[in-house]
Formats: C-alpha cells, sequence, structure tokens
C-alpha cells in the first residue's frame, strides 16, 4: 500500500539506516511503559482545575470555605498562594514573561485557572469545583486580531499599545527595487486556522514536595530542563533542588514545552499541602486550556518576470496570540522566514504582529509557522503559475535553493535536495497517468530547519549533551536530555551511539526524561535533537572509544600509522580487519589500566556561526492526489507522494513513521481539524466534533528519500518529521484549483467553502458568458 | 451510593471489588484492579485508547459499566503475552515501528486482535474499518495497518509454549 525508496543511498554503516526496531518496543506493545497518566504516589490526592467562565474578567473575590467542608477535600489554592511571578519561556525577555499559569487578579481566555483543589479521590475534587465562588467584574472583551488591534479594542495586557504582543520584521535585498523589475504582481490575502495539539496523553502531572525542600515531579513533556527551569522560577526554588521524570510522554507535537495547569498547580498544592498531588486533564480541558496552533491572517504580494523567475516578495501577518505570548512568539519568527522558502529571492520583507485576544493562547505546533506560510506561499504561486502559463513544477525548480546558497544575512545551505525532488515528483505525476474526472492533483514545496540557534530561555548550558558510560561486560550506559515523546529520539540517539562506539543497539541503554541523572537539553521542538543532541551523542561516543582504542594501540605492536577501530564489538587494525578481538575484551583490560575507573565519554552541542535561525535545512516536495464531491463538497484523499531530503537517514522505521504521521497530521489541518471560537468560547471541545484522520481517511504516503549529506549534522543527517507538516494543506488547496479553478485562500478547506466557491464560480461564469465549471483547467 | 461486590475475570484471573455500581470498567480495570496499559483518551467514546476484549470482542471499556462485564472473559493488553513471550500482533507492531508515542498502542493492539480473532484474513479496507474507533496522533495509522497485514499473513506465528 506504500512505497518507500531511496535515491543515491549510503550503506557504509552496520546500524545507521538499518531495520532497527524502537528499543522501547517491549513496554510500550505490553502496556508496561509507566506515562505520567499512569503514575500513583503512596498518601497522593488528585486535583482539579477550576475554571474561567469569562473571557475577560476581573477576579474580586474568591470564597473557597464551602469546598473545604466537603469531606475528602484537603486543600483549596488559588493565585493568592503563589508569588505570582510572571512566567514566559522566552524567559530572557522580562516584557515577553506574562502569564501567571494559576492568574492573581485577571482572566483573560475562557478556561484560565482560577483556583485548584485537592482531594482524596477525583471526584471529590470536581465536586468541590462547583462549591467554589468567584466574584467577577466581566470586562469588554476581543477575539479576532484585526478587531483587537483597533484602536478602541479593549486593553487586554497593560501597556501593549493596539494589543500588540510581538512585532517582528524580516528584510532582504532592495525590496523595492526588485518589485520594479517584476512584470508580474500578485497579491491575496489568506486565513489560516488554528489546531489543536491532540496528544493522546492530555496534560499530566504528579507534584511531590517534600519536608527537606526538594520537588519531584512527574510531568508529560518535551523538555524536562524548561520544565526544571520555569518551576524553579515560579516557585522561587533552586533549579537543582527540582527534579522532573518525563519517561514515557503520550505525544507532544509542540504543544507541551511550556508550563501547563497540570505541572503548576500540582506543585503549588503538593507545597502548601505536604503530599504528592495528581492533576490529570480531562480531554475538554486540554482542548480549551492547553495551547494551539496559531490561527494567522497573511497579506502575500510577490512580484515575478513573464518567465517565472521571483523578484520580490512582500508579506505582513497578523497572528490571533490569544491571551498570553509563550512559544507564539519564535512561531512569528519563524513563519516569517520559512515564507521565503525554498526560493530564492531578490528582495524579501516580512513583517509580524502577533496580537493579543481574549482567547486560548495559541504557540508552537509542529512545523512552528511553516504550515500557515506554505499554505499561502505554495498556493500563490501555483497561481502565478497559472496566470502566467508556466509549468508550475519548472517554475518552482527555476528559483529553487541550491547546495552552497546564501539566503542573505539569514543561512547557508550547506546541502539541498531538492531539485531531484522535482524529478521525483514529475515521475510520480507521470506514473498516474489519465486521472478519473473527479480527481486532481496538487503540489507543495516547502523546508525546514534542523533545531533553533536562538537561545530566549538563556540557558547557560549547552544546547544538547551527552554522557556514556562503559561497563564492564561493554554494555554502555547513554545519557541524554534529549526528550523522547514518541518521535523515536531515544532509538536514534541509541543508534548513533552504537554505530560510532562500534557496538549494538542491544548494547546500549538509554537514560533520558530524568533532570537529576541527564545531562541539560533544550529537549524536542524545532526538530533539534537529531543533529543537536545526535552530535553530542557521537561526540561523547567517540572520545568513549578514543580511550579504549589508546589501550588496543598500546598492546597491539602495530606501526603506529596503522588505524584501529571497533566494528560489530571486533575490535581491529583497518588494514587486517580478520585478526581482531572482541570488544568485550578490551573494555576490561581498559578498566584494568584505569585503575578500575570506568571509561566515560562526554559530548555537546551548542551551535556557532550558523546564521539567524538553524545549522541545516531540510527539502521537500509533496504531492496529494484528491477526490472532491462535487454536490457535498467532501474532500478525499486518494493518494500521496513525498520526495524528501533529510540529509543521511539515521532512523529508517523512526524517519518512514514520523514521515507518514507528519503527513496525517498536515492533512488534518488541510481540511478536517477545525476550531471555532464563537465570543472566545471553543465550540466543539471533544473527539465527536473534533474532526482529524482515522485509518479510513488515510491514503498511501509514498515516499522518496534523497539521500544527501548535511556536513553540520551527525553523519549527515538533518530535520524530518516536522518539516512535512508544512506542505499538505496547500497541496490539497493547489488539487483543487486544478479541478475547479477555484482558490481556497482559507484553512481547513471545509465542505461548505468549496460549494461556496463553485458557486460563486458558476455566476460569475454565467455573467462572462462562459462554460459551467467542473473542467479541469 | 452503596458499593457492590464486584467478581470480574479479568486476564483469566479472578478479581473481587467493591465499587460504585456507576463505574466504568476502564475505570476498575485501571484504578481497583491496577492494570494500567489501558489508557484513556476522551470522555466521549471517541478515541479507542480503553479497548479491551470481552470474550474476545473488541469494547471500549469506557462505553461500559463494570458491573455489565460480570461474568465474562476480560482481556486487557497485558493478557495477551503468553509465559513472557509476545503475541504475534504485539510483535508485528514492534517490527513495522506501528506505535510512536504509544500511548494509543494497547487499545490500538486490543482492536485489531479482535479484528483478526473475527476476521483472520481481512482486506486492507477491513483492517482499516477494525481500528477506525481508535485515534493514533503519531503514526499516520499506515504502519499500524501493515502490522495487522503482516499478521494475518501469519509473519509472526510461533510456538508461545
Amino acid at each position: 500500500m506504500n512505497k518507500y525508496t531511496v535515491i543515491n543511498p549510503h550503506s557504509e554503516f552496520k546500524v545507521i539506516n538499518t531495520h532497527v526496531h524502537n528499543i522501547d518496543g517491549a513496554a510500550k506493545v505490553t502496556g508496561r511503559a509507566t506515562y505520567t497518566f499512569d503514575v500513583k504516589l503512596p498518601n497522593m490526592l488528585y486535583g482539579k482545575i477550576l475554571r474561567s467562565p469569562h473571557p475577560h474578567a476581573k477576579i474580586l473575590n474568591i470564597d473557597y470555605s464551602k469546598a473545604l467542608e466537603l469531606p475528602g477535600v484537603i486543600g483549596v489554592v488559588t493565585g493568592k498562594d503563589t508569588l505570582g511571578v510572571k512566567q514566559g519561556i522566552w524567559r530572557r525577555y522580562q516584557d515577553l514573561c506574562d502569564e501567571q499559569v494559576l492568574t492573581v487578579e485577571k482572566v483573560r481566555y475562557i478556561g484560565e485557572a482560577v483556583a485548584a483543589v485537592a482531594a482524596i479521590t477525583e471526584e471529590i475534587a470536581e465536586k468541590a469545583l462547583d462549591l467554589i465562588d468567584v466574584d467577577y467584574e466581566v470586562l469588554p472583551a476581543v477575539f479576532e486580531p484585526m478587531e483587537a488591534i483597533k484602536k478602541e479594542a479593549p486593553e487586554i495586557h497593560e501597556g501593549f499599545e493596539r494589543n500588540i504582543n510581538v512585532t517582528r520584521h524580516i528584510e532582504w535585498g532592495d525590496v523595492e527595487e526588485a518589485f520594479e523589475e517584476a512584470e508580474y504582481i500578485r497579491e491575496d490575502w489568506f486565513k489560516c486556522g488554528g489546531q489543536a495539539h491532540m496528544c493522546m496523553e492530555t496534560r499530566a502531572a504528579v507534584s511531590d514536595y517534600t519536608p527537606d525542600g526538594k520537588l519531584t515531579i512527574y510531568h508529560s513533556n518535551q523538555s524536562p530542563y524548561y520544565m526544571q527551569g520555569l518551576m524553579a522560577g515560579v516557585l522561587g526554588m533552586r533549579e537543582g533542588d527540582i527534579r522532573v521524570i518525563s519517561t514515557y510522554v503520550g505525544g507532544g507535537f509542540g504543544g507541551k514545552f511550556e508550563l501547563d495547569g497540570a505541572i503548576f498547580c500540582s506543585a503549588v498544592l503538593s507545597k502548601k499541602l505536604h503530599r504528592p498531588v495528581k492533576i490529570v486533564f480531562t480531554r475538554e480541558e486540554d482542548f480549551i486550556a492547553s495551547k494551539r496552533r496559531t490561527p494567522m491572517f497573511y497579506y502575500v504580494r510577490t512580484g515575478v518576470k513573464k518567465d517565472g523567475t521571483f523578484c520580490a516578495r512582500e508579506a505582513k501577518v497578523f497572528t490571533n496570540g490569544g491571551a498570553y505570548t509563550g512559544m507564539g512568539a519564535t512561531a512569528l519568527y519563524l513563519t516569517g522566514f520559512f515564507h521565503s522558502f525554498p526560493y530564492r529571492w531578490k528582495g524579501y520583507r516580512y513583517d509580524g504582529y502577533r496580537v493579543y485576544t481574549n482567547t486560548l493562547p495559541s504557540t508552537s505546533m509542529r512545523g512552528f509557522g511553516a504550515p500557515q506560510a506554505m499554505f499561502c506561499s505554495e498556493q500563490q504561486i501555483e497561481w502565478i503559475a497559472a496566470d502566467l502559463g508556466l509549468d508550475p513544477i519548472e517554475m518552482r525548480r527555476k528559483n529553487s535553493h541550491y547546495e552552497g546558497y546564501e539566503v542573505p544575512g539569514q543561512a547557508t545551505i550547506a546541502s539541498c535536495g531538492i531539485d531531484q525532488c522535482y524529478d521525483e515528483i514529475k515521475k510520480w505525476i507521470a506514473s498516474k497517468g489519465k486521472l478519473p474526472a473527479n480527481r486532481s492533483i496538487g503540489i507543495s514545496a516547502c523546508g525546514f530547519m534542523s533545531g533553533g540557534i536562538f537561545n530566549w530561555f538563556d540557558t547557560p548550558y549547552s544546547f544538547s549533551s551527552a554522557v556514556i558510560t562503559i561497563n564492564q561486560d561493554g554494555t554502555v550506559e547513554l545519557h541524554v536530555g534529549a526528550q523522547e515523546i514518541g518521535q523515536g529520539s531515544n532509538t536514534t540517539m541509541a543508534i548513533i551511539c552504537a554505530e560510532t562506539l562500534g557496538v549494538k543497539v542491544e548494547d546500549i541503554k538509554v537514560h533520558s526524561g530524568d533532570t537529576d541523572h541527564c545531562p541539560p537539553d533544550l529537549g524536542a521542538w524545532g526538530s533539534r535533537q537529531t543533529l543537536m543532541a545526535g552530535n553530542a551523542v557521537k561526540m561523547a561516543a567517540e572520545d568513549a572509544k578514543k580511550q579504549l582504542l589508546e589501550f588496543a594501540y598500546a598492546q597491539s605492536g602495530y606501526n603506529i600509522v596503522y588505524d584501529l577501530d571497533i566494528k560489530d564489538r571486533w575490535v581491529h587494525a583497518i588494514a587486517r580487519p580478520e585478526r581482531g578481538y572482541d570488544y568485550g575484551e578490551l573494555v576490561k583490560k581498559a578498566l584494568r589500566g584505569k585503575d578500575g575507573q570506568r571509561i566515560v565519554g562526554r559530548g555537546y552541542y551548542t551551535p556557532h556561526r550558523k546564521g539567524m535561525i538553524s545549522p541545516a535545512y531540510s527539502y521537500m516536495l509533496q504531492g496529494v492526489e484528491v477526490e472532491v464531491d462535487e454536490e457535498t463538497g467532501k474532500i478525499k484523499l486518494v493518494d500521496s507522494f513525498t520526495a524528501h531530503d533529510c540529509g543521511q537517514p539515521i532512523n529508517h522505521l523512526g524517519l518512514i513513521g514520523q514521515l507518514e504521521g507528519a503527513f496525517s497530521m498536515a492533512a488534518g489541518y488541510g481540511y478536517l481539524e477545525y476550531m471555532p471560537y464563537e465570543d472566545g468560547k471553543l465550540m466543539n471541545p471533544n473527539l465527536v466534533d473534533y474532526k482529524m484522520i482515522r485509518a479510513t481517511e488515510m491514503p498511501p504516503a509514498n515516499i522518496a528519500e534523497i539521500d544527501t549529506y548535511e556536513p553540520e549534522g551527525p553523519y549527515g543527517a538533518k530535520e524530518a518529521g516536522e518539516g512535512l507538516t508544512n506542505p499538505t494543506a496547500a497541496a490539497i488547496g493547489n488539487a483543487i484549483f486544478h479541478r475547479f479553478g477555484v482558490q481556497m485562500k482559507e484553512n481547513p478547506i471545509r465542505p461548505e467553502m468549496i460549494l461556496n466557491a463553485l458557486r460563486e464560480k458558476a455566476e460569475q461564469d454565467k455573467a462572462a458568458g462562459k462554460d459551467k465549471p467542473g473542467k479541469k483547467k | 451510593m452503596d458499593k457492590k461486590l464486584l467478581r470480574l475475570t479479568v486476564n483469566k484471573q479472578e478479581y473481587e471489588v467493591y465499587i460504585n455500581p456507576k463505574a466504568l470498567l476502564v475505570e476498575v480495570i485501571r484504578d481497583y484492579i491496577g492494570l494500567t496499559g489501558t489508557k484513556r483518551g476522551c470522555d466521549t467514546v471517541s478515541c479507542g485508547a480503553c479497548t479491551v476484549m470481552i470474550n474476545g470482542m473488541s469494547v471500549k471499556s469506557c462505553s461500559v459499566l463494570a458491573m455489565q462485564a460480570e461474568g465474562a472473559q476480560i482481556t486487557t493488553i497485558e493478557g495477551l503475552e503468553q509465559n513472557g513471550k509476545l503475541a504475534p500482533i504485539q510483535k508485528a507492531f514492534i517490527d513495522h515501528g506501528a506505535y510512536q508515542c504509544g500511548f494509543c498502542a494497547p487499545g490500538m493492539i486490543m482492536s485489531a486482535q479482535a479484528l483478526l480473532n473475527e476476521n483472520p484474513h481481512p482486506t486492507e479496507w477491513e483492517i482499516r474499518e477494525g481500528i477506525e474507533g481508535n485515534i493514533c496522533r503519531c503514526t499516520g495509522y499506515n504502519s499500524i495497518v501493515r502490522a495487522i497485514d503482516a499478521t494475518a499473513e501469519g509473519k509472526y506465528r510461533e510456538d508461545r509454549s
């Protein structure tokens, strides 16, 4: 049902890119894997959070005396039990630290946490919420960014004029001059929707504050180190006195690396009540009170020459930031940068405005601003090609990045396989032959980063670190801060470690997800771990291996110009691979030689001189075959194909899984996953009404992997699995455009939008005396 | 409400629990018996994370009261392996990378097993329909479909005594 092909494969590896099973498999298929959701500590209480029914209100008084009288209720906390610290993940910038997770004076969205109860059962805690009386002074509220920037709009945060939270400007070249050169200019407005992360494991935490002043937290997140740092800030504790354990995490997708109500309220309750407290969000809470992908209004003006050469682009973007900053500030930057991808623009200008509204805060989500950017860019480019009568694939190709290209002042492209992606997608389209009348194909290109180089968190540590300890039997303890959230990072790190050291994956035990035992690492976001943590692991394994080989040299008797190596646990001279001995033997010798000290290898990665965004960029091109029912406007994906350059693939099974999974989430963003708000209230906060891709809706996800070599990545690897969330919405839109000639400027593309567009087109055509629509262009 | 005594057979083991008669089967399995392999992902019988087998048929254990399951044979994810050996469907999930975060995997595997019990040689479409009630946010399902298909082909069958 799926075809996977590899273009330019490299095969010198023993472990990398072979059929290695995910190392957490036995735990995950047997129910042994213990998630935060499953943690139960002795004497543990259950917490529940009282949430604001108002989008914007002052809290005048909270009376929880009746709740305390309910048998089984142990305690209640409100903002007054906290230090009232305004926090944010951009902690280097004080004005962007704007969120008190348990609010003190004011609520700014429906669902914001107002109080939290701990009781001996979850049921009692839930009942107690009804017994808390909150007096609110309701304030005028505003829900859309284009309203919120008006002069007369209510002020959501003091001192932020016109509710503008953050602005971003990116510019290169002489934009006006480049537009002057253009022979054809097109401008469009787009509206990009939000999207729920919808992790299968809802936000969950168990906090245990003990009399020695230490706090242990089990928490479902993407970066235990960030949680440790942020919690220290809001509780006035030392980072080192807080331990965050996140062994198995039920999904993240960009939504789990900021403080959430579960971790904060459980910790405040535990500190006050001196008992462990567990808080698990219901699915409804997860929808209304976690965060979401950032909705955006996009204005795009693009100038090209008649032969399809791209000259200039200018974009203005207003994002619905919701009530707080969070990671939304980064999404505002990245959407503006990736909107230029994967093309060369002589002049490029982007102005982004993140606007506060009285809605659920928006933040990062898989793709990190780029899916919105590509929905607009890749459709407009298709329309330009149609306007000028040019081949949309060849027009893209002639303007694309290439190896060695410098995005002026922003980035240097050290590896780029997009040219071959165009070849592969053409082959796929040709292989489809003539399509049935109700089907059409749309394509979309994009690129993505391999980790961000920015340090708004202000970490004093290297971005990634790894420590390797070798046991006497040759087994390896690999300690990494890289966070496993299902994307397979534990397996990827084990593969890099095994390949480098020359042992088997079964020899590696990966320790991650525990701040007491693992070195700090920024965690799983922005597709950073394979490159950054992977480099740290490679360096640590090389360090350990060098120490081992010193002993091997000392007793080998070989001339020093010979190279020794270990591969598949076999220690040998490269020139004489048949004469060697077992790696376990070498480890024992090395131990004796070191007076019993174990071999410890250390590695780290901190980016330097890598431009403004990322050390490396992946490239991809996707085609989708779409069927639309003209009567109902219903979309069905029939087939898909992705040509993809992630440098050297490391984790073969993991890569396929990530590409297929990203595609399903991207397809959901394209036509299903819709978050309608009315007066600040989400109208579908449940899995009956919030539609997403299910097994019957998922088409084949054919993949051609274009292997390139990325010099900055470990063994040539770069991003995979996040970038592929970017192209699909536009590809679906382009398929609809080619079938009907209508332009879909809003996503998710819903049936009524298609029907309306067809109706309008029919009316226009009728007025112009043309044929009825429905014919392929 | 008065608690009631319930005798429940889970993974061939009989348990006696005193429960609120309104307790859902998933709550009893997780909170009273302590088998936390079975997950919960929603409150609306929509996600399938809590799927178990009752008399060999897949059932979302948040959709039935525990009292209704009295006398039935309940199988949870913990009951699939025998003598420490994985069931073919479990091996297939590992071999095909048919899970990522793993939170949906127990329910997904139970749905898959129940499907194969009922229809040992399903078509691809029958497989997709068989797991339609289970949401997986990570994989995009195709690896799961491949794993179930390979299991039906007999690829992972072997002696587990």
